[in-house]
């Protein structure tokens, strides 16, 4: 065994977060080990993307660490300074959100969307910003001739690629992704699975996805967590839970998938 | 009202003493831009509400005026500001920029070289160079703090990409000492070499509210890419009336079948190099 497999990327304890007087999500701890994906599943305002908007740090959770491992050992991401935690968001991270439209700039080119991670940490050279963004843009398949085009002129699939491109040019090692594959037709759909799950093996890459749709962690996700009500009602092995679900929410979830 | 009802330079002493401690903090600060309350003045917005108040702050009695809008001595913003300063603070005013001892100005740095103890003053209209790439001023001052510019050379990339070269031309990002990244106000990047120079040079913006400075000698560097290196450009001709080959030109329209002329937009130095004998084509002989 490696040394970086004697200890998780992520260690999230107690992670708690209301609104007023309701609960976002409550008490959710859970390990992810280097270059597993987990999958977080659940019905609307389950709290799922509440509880990924406090992993990733968009939201002060009230209550509740995450440990990440910065240089090899494990720090709570919420104690970090601002500017550590801001260069964790632009090297290790990456959010891909569910409308490309939030996480792409539509103003600038599809080119300068995947080189603003270099440029952000320091790449300078424009021939070597562009070669590595003209080599991203062809593995999720946009053509090297809309590489100048902006994405407003993008169809929803290709910016949802571009996101993607752009998240993952410099290598992060953690990826959270909010329903990446939501407001898509399904032929698109599953191409973007079939990519991503390409990437994630190649790049050995560690993920936390949030969906309402089943099929989606059926393929990419290791790991299960079933959320109702804020709270983490069952969680398992992704075959497992789908095959053998033991919480009576779970069996409803997976009994309400239409049959083709 | 006549003019000795004004108080020295239009401004109230408070409102002065307000102004040049944001001065002294952004000459503290290099490149940082400093909130001001910035007052209403006798003239709109975009017209250098934020120079003249600057330049009212800076005036003592004995200092001697010049006013310049894209180099010229004689154009309206020029003449009406210069005009103000006469009616409320009584200083001399001149056109010469070797005998000026504050200079305001609008969009150019005289060709002149500046020298120790002049102070440059110029009018700015946006003074956040993040602002077309980042509309929120929360998120624009945290990249300031921590030194986040990725974006800056994303517009710059953009140019690239679109035009095969940096086409921004005038407002050209600057780095002041390492540090803050920096608007020099809307000269054209052919002045940005200038920008490292004896005098001091002070920003205002009226209507954002916003000061800061370069003390002398500040290191100022223009943003590049190491395979596209900053290139200040000039038009490749001669001026038409001075034959000036190393002052910023003016294209002038002649007629309506394609004729031009180029000629320095710095009219002192044009007039200084006619009274010292040079003509161009153009040129009276």
């Amino acid at each position: 065994m490696t040394a970086a497999l004697e200890q998780p990327l992520l260690q999230v304890r107690g992670v708690t977060k209301h609104y007023g007087a309701r609960l976002g999500c409550g008490d959710v701890s859970f390990d992810l080990w280097p270059g597993e994906v987990m999958g977080i599943v659940g019905e609307s305002g389950s709290g799922k993307s509440t509880l990924l908007s406090c992993l990733a740090g968009h939201l002060p959770p009230d209550a509740g660490e995450v440990r990440f491992d910065v240089d090899g050992s494990l720090r709570d991401t919420l104690q970090l300074t601002e500017p550590e935690r801001r260069r964790l968001h632009r090297t290790d991270w990456a959010f891909v959100h569910q409308h490309a439209r939030d996480g792409l700039r539509m103003g600038v080119s599809a080119g300068g969307n995947v080189g603003e991670r270099l440029m952000a940490i320091g790449a300078r050279n424009y021939g070597e910003i562009r070669s590595q963004a003209a080599d991203w843009l062809n593995r999720v398949e946009i053509a090297a001739e809309r590489m100048d085009d902006r994405p407003t002129a993008f169809s929803g699939g290709m910016q949802q690629r571009l996101q993607i491109a752009r998240n993952l040019v410099t290598g992060p090692r953690l990826v959270f992704m909010d329903e990446p594959t939501g407001g898509l037709d399904v032929s698109v759909q599953a191409r973007l699975l079939d990519l991503l799950r390409g990437l994630v093996r190649e790049m050995g890459l560690s993920a936390i996805i949030v969906t309402h749709d089943l099929a989606v962690v059926r393929l990419l996700a290791d790991r299960l967590m079933v959320m109702k009500d804020g709270r983490v009602v069952e969680q398992g092995l992704t075959d497992q839970v789908l095959d053998d679900p033991q919480h009576g929410y779970t069996q409803l979830l997976v009994s309400s998938v239409l049959q083709v | 009202m006549t003019a000795d009802q004004y108080n020295f330079a239009y401004l109230d002493e408070q409102t002065k003493r307000m102004i040049r401690r944001a001065i002294l903090k952004g000459l503290a600060v290099p490149g940082y831009q400093v909130p001001f309350a910035s007052r209403e003045m006798p003239m709109p917005y975009g017209w250098g509400t934020g120079g003249v108040q600057v330049t009212a702050a800076t005036l003592v009695p004995d200092d001697r005026l010049k006013v310049i809008d894209q180099g010229a001595d004689d154009t309206t913003n020029a003449v009406s500001i210069r005009k103000f300063f006469e009616r409320t603070a009584g200083v001399a005013v001149t056109e010469a920029t070797t005998e000026a001892s504050i200079i305001q100005t609008r969009h150019r740095i005289p060709e002149t070289p500046l020298r120790e103890g002049q102070i440059l003053v110029y009018q700015v209209p946006i003074p956040e160079p993040l602002r077309f790439l980042e509309p929120r001023e929360t998120e624009t001052r945290k990249m300031h703090a921590l030194e986040e510019y990725g974006l800056m050379h994303v517009k710059l990339y953009e140019d690239i990409a679109r035009h095969g070269t940096i086409a921004t031309a005038y407002a050209y990002p600057v780095q002041v000492e390492g540090r803050y990244v920096m608007d020099p106000s809307p000269i054209p990047k052919f002045d940005n070499p200038k920008l490292e120079s004896p005098a001091i040079q002070l920003f205002g913006a009226g209507r954002e509210q916003r000061i800061y400075a370069l003390p002398p000698y500040t290191q100022v560097v223009s943003l590049d890419f190491e395979d596209h290196p900053f290139d200040p450009s000039r038009a490749d001709y001669p001026c038409a009336v001075c034959g000036a080959v190393d002052s910023y030109l003016d294209e002038v329209i002649t007629d309506d079948a394609g004729g031009r002329m180029f000629l320095c937009s710095d009219t002192d130095y044009c007039g200084q190099r006619q009274a010292a004998g040079h003509t161009g084509t153009e040129g009276a002989p």
